[in-house]
């Protein structure tokens, strides 16, 4: 199928800037980072041409299975890191990124595509794809997040174990920096994660009435909204930043992660099998 | 043609003796037009800073740059002799490219030397004395000096503890732009590294001293504000960066001052640099979150990681540097074979156009076709019989012989006189 056959590409291109930040990870050289960034930017063009020609093959830019919507989140880490590349000049999220990003395309990539468009859904597909959109916006602005306090925490240790600037730690970005990553992400994503959240509620509330908010998808989602309100509160409010932030962050993130996985166990969110 | 360097650096030569070689701004002009006067000399240029005084020129046989150097300063030869050093062709690309990559300063690394040498150049083009050769050498030298810089992190680390700080700074606030720096005490060398800090763009000054006149007149040099010494923990609420260096014998910032801090702020953190002995700042402060401690100890000890650290790039740099100077001069050396093949085509087109106005004349009338016939027989002679000699000399530049059979060649085809025999 086409569609799978430039989401390889992707893959192939997304595996060459893994590997290449790994080994500049490795051996300190800048160098590699030359190749790594144009190696996943040409990867991402490539992942756009696969999922615009994914939607015009099954007629709807909502993604119709959960590779699809794999591929779609992998798409969207991926123009986060550049947005904020673009804005910072940090690429050190990209250790933490590009192999999330490979194994999303990897799996995305890995099973074949139905071979018809799959049965339409039982809601407007343009409020699936507003719900999803949202969503996945949502996820990667607290993975992000998750990423940078994670990274300040690093940065943090290394200042005070005075250990100088010869390790490779002491070349992320500056504290402050790191923090402002973060800190913007937490302030961008959480409207998205919260009208994503509502578009869906509306959607269950339209097809299976209050059933629906028993489900353990909606608990965890639930779960996760809370956190990242906490999350946003304390770092808006008293500043948190560090060890307190990064506990947090995690905190919310494995929220997000049990919300994400919970579509495999879900008795009504979940993909129609093909 | 061949590049030739004399000079004397920090290394040879004491400061006695550098002073005495030493050419000011005003003079400079002076020396580089005598320079290009001396017999032999084709180019010339001269760098002179407080670390090195060097004198680099393109010259032919019988140029005789030490006695220049003697005459000129009014150094005696044996005074001369035991502090200079020369290089000629290959060692002179060597150590030119090495000094403009700052592997040859004092400070290693350092940045100021590759704008003090692309200065003296742009002084030296400017009066003439700079032609192809050197302008080829120089060119290449700020080209693999960039490169030095980009591919080492020769530059990248600081040595002085004063730059360190700024260094740390940066690594915890991004940009020193608009922080706040808070001096308590205002020594010498608060005052040194709180130029530092400004330069690298931090505003609002605040000074505080036991004598207050001392925190005035220093506050006021740095246009920030002086504040009594009994204000110091509210003053401290305000600072990024706050800088230690009383004689107080214990600390005057603690862990609890910390909390407050801490507080006060809303967890945005504070860099203490305590350069006071004994300490100002309480050791346990660092382990705060968002509280970073660095005493005088520290800072050294950061400074002597990072040269050990430029000794290695260093080393990096060098194997760039050998690299580069081989490319060089084999790309001088094709270029020498050229005006010998332009000569060796004009030569034979001499005598070939000669030949042809002769046989021209025997013939009388000819159409225009035997004209053209004509031409093109005789052409295609004279380039198959070229095309050897040509071929070879270009393809001898590698050879240990290349000299002899480029000699060789401007002997049989007699050359070095410019005109054909008949």
């Amino acid at each position: 199928m086409l569609p799978l056959f430039w989401l390889r590409v992707a893959l192939c291109l997304y595996g060459v800037g893994l590997l290449c930040a790994l080994a500049s990870l490795w051996s300190g050289r800048k160098v590699l980072t030359r190749i790594s960034l144009p190696a996943v930017g040409l990867g991402s063009v490539f992942h756009f041409v696969s999922i615009v020609e994914n939607a015009m093959f099954s007629g709807t830019w909502a993604p119709s299975s959960m590779h699809g919507l794999e591929s779609l989140l992998a798409f969207v880490l991926m123009m986060f890191f550049f947005l904020i590349y673009a804005r910072f000049g940090a690429t050190s999220p990209g250790l933490a990124v590009f192999p999330l990003v490979f194994w999303l395309t990897f799996s995305a990539s890995s099973y074949a595509e139905p071979t018809e468009p799959s049965a339409p859904m039982f809601v407007s597909l343009q409020w699936i794809y507003i719900h999803v959109a949202l969503i996945l916006i949502g996820y990667s602005a607290l993975f992000f997040s998750f990423i940078a306090s994670i990274l300040y925490l690093i940065q943090e240790r290394n200042l005070k174990s005075k250990t100088g600037m010869s390790s490779f730690w002491s070349r992320l970005p500056a504290l402050a920096t790191i923090d402002e990553i973060g800190f913007k992400c937490l302030i961008w994503g959480f409207p998205f994660m919260t009208l994503g959240l509502i578009a869906g509620s509306i959607l269950a509330e339209a097809r299976f009435g209050t059933r629906y908010f028993a489900d353990p998808k909606i608990l965890l989602s639930g779960l996760m909204w809370v956190v990242y309100m906490v999350l946003l509160y304390t770092r808006w409010n008293a500043g948190w930043r560090g060890r307190r932030a990064a506990y947090l962050a995690t905190f919310a993130f494995g929220a997000a992660l049990l919300a994400w996985a919970a579509n495999n166990f879900s008795q009504t969110h979940r993909f129609i099998a093909p | 043609m061949t590049f030739h360097l004399i000079g004397v650096n920090h290394m040879s030569a004491p400061l006695e003796v550098r002073e005495r070689l030493a050419v000011s701004e005003a003079q400079l002009p002076d020396a580089i037009r005598r320079l290009v006067q001396q017999p032999g000399v084709d180019e010339g240029m001269v760098l002179s800073t407080c670390n090195r005084v060097e004198v680099l020129t393109s010259i032919r046989q019988g140029a005789d740059l030490r006695s220049f150097l003697g005459s000129y300063f009014g150094v005696s030869p044996a005074t001369l002799n035991s502090h200079i050093y020369e290089f000629e062709q290959r060692e002179a690309v060597r150590h030119v490219f090495r000094v403009a990559s700052s592997l040859d300063s004092m400070v290693v690394g350092e940045s100021q030397i590759l704008g003090q040498v692309k200065e003296a150049y742009a002084i030296a083009r400017g009066l003439g004395a700079v032609h192809s050769a050197l302008e080829a050498l120089l060119s290449r030298a700020f080209a693999v000096a960039k490169r030095v810089r980009t591919e080492t992190a020769i530059g990248s680390s600081s040595v002085s503890i004063a730059s360190v700080a700024v260094q740390l700074a940066e690594k915890i606030f991004g940009s020193l732009e608009n922080r706040t720096v808070y001096l308590v005490g205002a020594g010498k060398m608060a005052e040194l590294a709180a130029r530092h800090l400004i330069a690298h763009g931090a505003r609002n000054i605040i000074v505080s001293n036991r004598t207050q006149a001392r925190a005035e007149e220093l506050a006021e040099s740095f246009g920030g504000r002086a504040v009594p010494f009994a204000q110091m923990y509210e003053t401290a609420d305000h600072a990024d960066i706050i800088l230690t260096s009383t004689g107080a014998t214990e600390p005057l910032f603690r862990r609890e001052h910390g909390e407050r801090l801490r507080k006060e702020r809303r967890n945005r953190p504070v860099f203490f640099i305590d350069i006071a002995v004994p300490r100002n700042v309480d050791p346990d402060m660092n382990k705060l979150d968002g509280m970073f401690v660095y005493d005088v100890d520290d800072l050294q000890s950061v400074a002597s990681d990072n040269a050990v650290e430029r000794r290695k790039e260093a080393e990096r740099a060098e194997k760039i540097i050998e690299l580069e100077v081989d490319r060089f001069t084999l790309r001088m050396k094709s270029l020498a074979v050229v005006p010998t093949i332009l000569s060796l085509q004009e030569y034979c087109e001499t005598i070939r156009q000669a030949e042809v106005d002769r046989i021209r004349g025997r013939l009388g009338t000819i159409t225009a076709e035997q004209e053209a016939a004509i031409e093109a027989m005789t052409r295609g002679i004279i380039n198959k019989l070229l095309h050897t000699p040509i071929t070879t000399l270009k393809s001898s530049t590698d050879h240990p012989e290349a000299a002899t059979i480029h000699e060789m060649i401007r002997r049989l085809f007699n050359l070095n006189t410019g005109k054909p025999k008949e």
